[in-house]
């Protein structure tokens, strides 16, 4: 449960630090997580959502382009999609729908909706052509992750209905749905932190291979190895939320640095 | 027991799969007849909806509360910043900080600025219509509210004097609106004081108009100008009047 708690105070504690600086007056945070000012002096921006802009044709300055480049360069190194699983608030209401569907025992339920796994990959490069084509940052126009963050960090009561169609979509329609067939973003990261270096790695001397692990695991297919094989998860559509570490009862997975040159 | 629990569970689903479809359906089918006023230096709307990466620190920015995101009830436009001057007008401050938060450029420096120095006189919100059916100064009664508070008076609003002929002793005081000066600060729609007022700040791109460049107006020194290296040479064909004639029409 340790990473799970340390997680959710990291998500919770982001959009405090953004409600109390947009609301009290603190230069701590302002913006949202779209675009934000640090400290009234650094600014930091959504590289999905500047790389929209500039497709739909905006001339856009150079401080926010630097600041979408740190952002990228951060996500792409640390682990992968860092921002889905410890920085968007979308994360919190679909964790929530995944824990309400078993606790009210719906999961056993058939889906509604049956998508591919690729669905975000194709929803991503559509929007990537699409803001080109109608000179419109696509995705920022429907975007629930916006919608979502931005109603929570400017407190529109709004956001509750978003939510909920959240939470009923992935309890009913298609399990894990929003992030793990959906969310353009998180397609996006994960192909941005492809080569990042903090990874789940798995012993498989210590497993006594009871599959909890993959239960909890958001993205079950990134754990592939676990049983089979040791190593580390090289498929960067896991979250990095560190569930599988959190319910092995043999210490079997851990996050550890990942050595490209050896993977070669 | 088991079966109640079975049903209970299918109506829990039914209800909840029925409120977020209608929720998603009411917000897909409504029209988006919603008219947004943008803040100082918004390019316009086309472009500023390309630019505009919906962080809001231009709200954040605004000391007077003027501006708000637009919220869900304004479709695809949902985060971006407008005002309504009828709730909290644009007060112009001099240092522009919404323009200066902006990190996209969506609010662009350029156009509210004269020689590189910030210039808020030169904000084009909008532009003040007045509706001369209800607006009281154009009935005869003395009401200059919205000419008093212009922050630009006697440049964007003016009063015109007329004689008024129903009681032949009085004069009208009529509010005219420069379009060319007005910021569409919002600040007349404020203070108008008819229950829906009168004068209202309305985008430019709907309300104004645009000539061909052919009119020269004579009156302003040099703007014959403008048409100096046009081709005046307008190749007439000398038959076209001779068939119009001898053709059957006539």
């Amino acid at each position: 449960m340790k990473i799970l708690l340390f997680r959710r105070l990291t998500q919770i504690l982001i959009l405090v630090a953004f409600i109390v600086s947009n609301h009290y007056g603190l230069k701590l945070l302002l913006g949202d997580l779209s675009a934000s000012s640090l400290f009234g002096a650094i600014t930091f921006a959504d590289p999905f959502a500047l790389l929209q802009l500039i497709l739909a044709g905006a001339s856009v300055g150079m401080s926010v382009i630097i600041g979408a480049v740190i952002v990228a360069i951060l996500y792409a190194v640390i682990a992968p999609r860092a921002f889905c699983a410890w920085v968007c608030p979308v994360n919190l209401f679909t964790d929530m729908a995944a824990k309400l569907r078993e606790k009210l025992g719906f999961n056993k339920d058939a889906k509604l909706l049956n998508l591919p796994k690729n669905t975000r990959y194709y929803l991503l490069l559509a929007i990537l052509v699409f803001s080109a084509l109608l000179s419109l940052p696509v995705f920022e126009s429907v975007s629930f992750v916006g919608m979502v963050q931005r109603g929570i960090i400017y407190l529109d009561i709004f956001v509750l209905a978003a939510i909920f169609v959240i939470i009923v979509f992935d309890m009913f329609v298609l399990p894990r749905g929003i992030c793990g067939y959906i969310c353009p973003l998180g397609a996006f990261y994960a192909l941005l932190s492809k080569f990042s270096l903090i990874r789940i790695s798995h012993d498989l001397s210590k497993c006594n291979k009871c599959a909890k692990c993959l239960k909890a695991c958001p993205e079950p297919q990134v754990l592939s190895m676990v049983g089979h094989k040791s190593g580390f998860v090289t498929n960067s559509e896991c979250i990095s939320c560190g569930r599988c570490i959190d319910v092995c009862n043999d210490d079997a997975m851990k996050f550890s640095i990942r050595n490209l040159k050896e993977e070669r | 027991m088991q079966n109640r629990r079975e049903v209970l569970k299918f109506g829990l689903k039914a209800v909840a799969l029925a409120a977020a479809g209608s929720f998603v359906w009411t917000k897909a089918v409504k029209a988006d007849k919603l008219v947004l006023l943008r803040p100082p230096g918004a390019k316009n709307e086309s472009e500023f909806l390309a630019s505009c990466i919906r962080c809001g620190l231009c709200v954040e920015a605004c000391p007077f509360d003027t501006l708000k995101l637009a919220t869900l009830s304004s479709g695809v436009a949902n985060g971006t910043p407008h005002f309504t001057p009828r709730e909290t007008p644009c007060k112009l401050c001099e240092d522009i900080p919404c323009v200066v938060a902006c990190p996209t450029n969506a609010l662009d420096k350029i156009l509210v600025s004269t020689n590189g120095e910030l210039d808020i006189n030169k904000a084009r919100m909008g532009v003040a219509m007045i509706d001369t059916h209800s607006c009281i100064a154009y009935w005869g009664i003395r009401c200059d509210a919205c000419y008093r508070d212009c922050p630009l008076i006697d440049k964007a609003l003016k009063l015109e004097y007329r004689r008024n002929e129903r009681t032949a002793k009085h004069a009208f005081l009529l509010p005219v609106v420069d379009m060319d000066v007005c910021t569409g600060c919002g600040v007349c729609e404020r203070v108008c004081i008819t229950q829906n007022p009168a004068i209202k700040i309305m985008p430019r791109d709907i309300v104004m108009g645009s000539v061909d460049q052919n009119y020269v107006k004579g009156w302003v020194e040099g703007d014959e100008k403008r048409l100096e290296g046009v081709d005046t040479n307008i190749k007439l064909d000398i038959n076209k009047a001779k068939d119009y004639l001898n053709d059957g029409e006539l």
